[in-house]
């Protein structure tokens, strides 16, 4: 390369021929975008439609076109699904803001230390345990869930958010996610010079780990917050009929009977969506690099 | 730090080389070199051990448990009942309708909801795969069901496929199919349901799939689409023989996720029933998944052992599935050998 040559072309040999090139670095035409736009409708229309339901009365359902437009009820029905005796909604979203903050802080804490422990330390067995981990990555947890109802039962804890906190409390994904980012964040050197110094590994772990692995830890922070938020069925086997629901036990309480009134359920639906769709706007970036990263390591 | 009394501190000198030395040395061991060695030796497991142990507990051994409790009488209702039961809860379960009726319906789901979201899936990701203005804002969007609870999202379908006053059948209706006069009641057979349910399967996931491709599809290298070009392969030639086969292990990864989720589908037939709480699946069992009839069997029917059995039933289903669709993936997509 010489000095004179024209900074317009790049020292690489990169052949910039506009049929050459990859998709990723096409721009994007009038009909990706109009495409792409039709894909966003269908992605947000029920989430509008649910808010539209739940801001209508009773004859919004019952009449033909559909109503398209939101009305003025909102509050009314709000009020009236937390006004319900025998529903318990106001409770059941404390209930999931105390299931998810819990579970979410335990698998943090817990997957991050173990993490820490197969990516960086050195100790007997290391290999064959992190081998038990990714096995059981792929085991469907639903498939113990009698068993786990039993053993929930010799507890006593059926029936208490207990039940469902615990078997949150840790995670496979979480602990193989965590060692595939400190293995590949966290520079050794950086652990002996500490080390040197006189710390010991909980030390480093605290000072050294945990701030370089904050971008993995918002990461499958949000994405165990939006599951436990969002799980259904081990929260209705245990806590079903009881005063202790969560906020999607709570909905499917709303929606038996022998007569449903919607626009109850999808305003109490639309409570419960709201939070995660609040995350989703302020961490989205991080829930897309999450499951993004995930797929290129898997 | 209490727990260095305990820790029966070895008589190593060093923990690195795994031969140490014994005798004389311990004496000089100060309280410092004591911590030292703990540290090294056993915070490994300290740090481990949380994770195994609440693992082992609450996930581990319920499923092997789970194998005890299929060979036993446990009825909620009926405690009286001999302990052991045998196999009789798994050759009941070849005689049982509702297990095989359950197993069509999970299949037909399964087929109608995977396919084509993986196929459009696809579509999203390519659209994806180019630069965006709002890249970010996109990516984002398509994660929007992605994080809607399923309760929530079933019962805003449920009210859209109902028959009456139903959108879905109004769009329909406007496109010349069934209509105001002759609706399609979305509940009174197997199709119908079918479609109504994959249709909210293929909705959540479509977007989350999307993302898993356009990561792969991302670190395909550039020549290999020039070499494409040159040989005058169009946009769509180049997805189906370049683009698929390139990215071919996260498309059989997705089969795989898709099987294991979609074989256990279980909050969108069980709240698309009016009447969820009896956990039939339809009148007739038109939609009842085997997840639903787990949950019915042992909660409804308070049989245990029962619900156990079929359990492990669906386990080695998933299992079979899976393998076979492994290897079937793996053709289709076509990798390079």
């Amino acid at each position: 390369m010489s000095v004179a040559a024209p900074p317009a072309a790049p020292p690489a040999p990169r052949k910039r021929r506009a049929m050459a090139r990859a998709p990723q670095e096409t721009p994007a035409g009038f009909w990706t975008y109009l495409l792409l736009a039709v894909s966003m409708l269908f992605a947000a229309f029920p989430l509008y439609w649910m808010f539209v339901i739940a801001t209508s009365n009773d004859e919004a359902l019952a009449k033909l076109p559909p109503a398209i437009v939101p009305s003025d009820r909102f509050l009314t029905n709000v009020d009236e699904v937390f006004s319900l005796q025998d529903v318990y909604f106001a409770a059941s979203l404390v209930n999931s803001v105390i299931v998810s903050t819990l579970v979410t802080a335990s698998v943090l804490f817990f997957c991050s230390l173990a993490g820490f422990a197969f990516a960086k330390l050195r100790f007997k067995g290391s290999g064959a345990l992190m081998l038990f981990v990714v096995l059981t990555l792929t085991v469907p947890n639903q498939l113990g869930i009698v068993a786990l109802y039993i053993v929930m039962g010799k507890l006593g804890w059926n029936g208490t958010l207990l039940a469902v906190i615990a078997p949150g409390l840790v995670t496979a994904f979480g602990v193989f996610y965590m060692r595939q980012f400190i293995v590949n964040t966290v520079p050794d050197e950086l652990i002996e010079s500490a080390r040197v110094d006189g710390a010991t590994t909980m030390r480093v772990y605290a000072t050294i780990v945990l701030p370089a692995i904050r971008p993995a830890l918002a990461v499958l922070g949000l994405l165990t917050f939006v599951a436990t938020w969002n799980d259904f069925q081990w929260p209705l086997i245990t806590l079903s009929g009881t005063d202790y629901p969560t906020s999607m036990v709570a909905i499917s309480d709303l929606a038996s009977g022998n007569y449903v009134i919607y626009r109850r359920v999808l305003a109490g639906a639309f409570i419960a969506t709201v939070p995660l769709l609040l995350m989703l706007f302020i961490g989205g970036r991080q829930i897309v690099r999450g499951i993004m990263e995930g797929a290129v390591k898997s | 730090m209490s727990s260095t009394r305990a820790a029966p501190a070895p008589p190593r000198h060093r923990p690195a080389p795994e031969r140490g030395r014994r005798g004389a040395d311990d004496r000089r061991l100060t309280w410092r070199n004591r911590l030292y060695r703990f540290d090294m030796r056993y915070m490994p497991y300290l740090m481990i051990a949380p994770f195994f142990l609440l693992f082992i507990v609450f996930g581990l051994f319920p499923l092997l448990f789970n194998a005890v409790v299929s060979l036993r009488n446990y009825r909620l209702d009926d405690p009286t009942l001999p302990y052991w039961a045998g196999v009789e809860n798994f050759s009941r379960l070849f005689a049982d309708e509702d297990f095989w009726n359950a197993l069509y319906n999970t299949f037909g789901i399964f087929l109608l909801s995977t396919v084509p979201q993986l196929l459009l899936a696809l579509l999203v990701a390519s659209l994806l795969n180019r630069q965006l203005r709002a890249q970010t804002w996109w990516r984002v969007g398509v994660l929007l069901p992605y994080v809607t609870p399923i309760v929530a999202s079933t019962m805003v379908f449920s009210v859209f496929f109902s028959r009456d006053f139903g959108m879905a059948n109004w769009a329909l209706g406007l496109l010349g199919i069934g209509g105001a006069d002759d609706p399609i009641d979305w509940r009174a057979d197997k199709l119908h349901a079918w479609i109504a349910i994959a249709t909210m399967v293929n909705w959540k996931w479509i977007g989350y799939n999307a993302l898993l491709y356009l990561a792969a599809m991302q670190s395909i290298p550039r020549d290999v689409y020039e070499a494409a070009a040159i040989d005058g392969a169009g946009q769509w030639k180049q997805l189906w023989r370049i683009t698929v086969p390139m990215i071919q292990p996260v498309v059989v990864f997705t089969v795989i996720l898709s099987t294991i989720g979609g074989l256990q589908l279980f909050t969108e037939p069980m709240l698309f029933d009016p009447n969820a709480q009896a956990a039939t699946g339809g009148p007739n069992g038109e939609w009842q998944t085997i997840a639903q009839l787990i949950y019915k069997v042992g909660w409804k029917d308070l049989n245990l052992g029962y619900a156990a059995a079929m359990s492990w039933a669906l386990f080695l289903i998933i299992l079979v599935v899976a393998g076979i669709n492994y290897l079937l993936t793996n053709r289709l997509s076509g990798g390079r050998k």
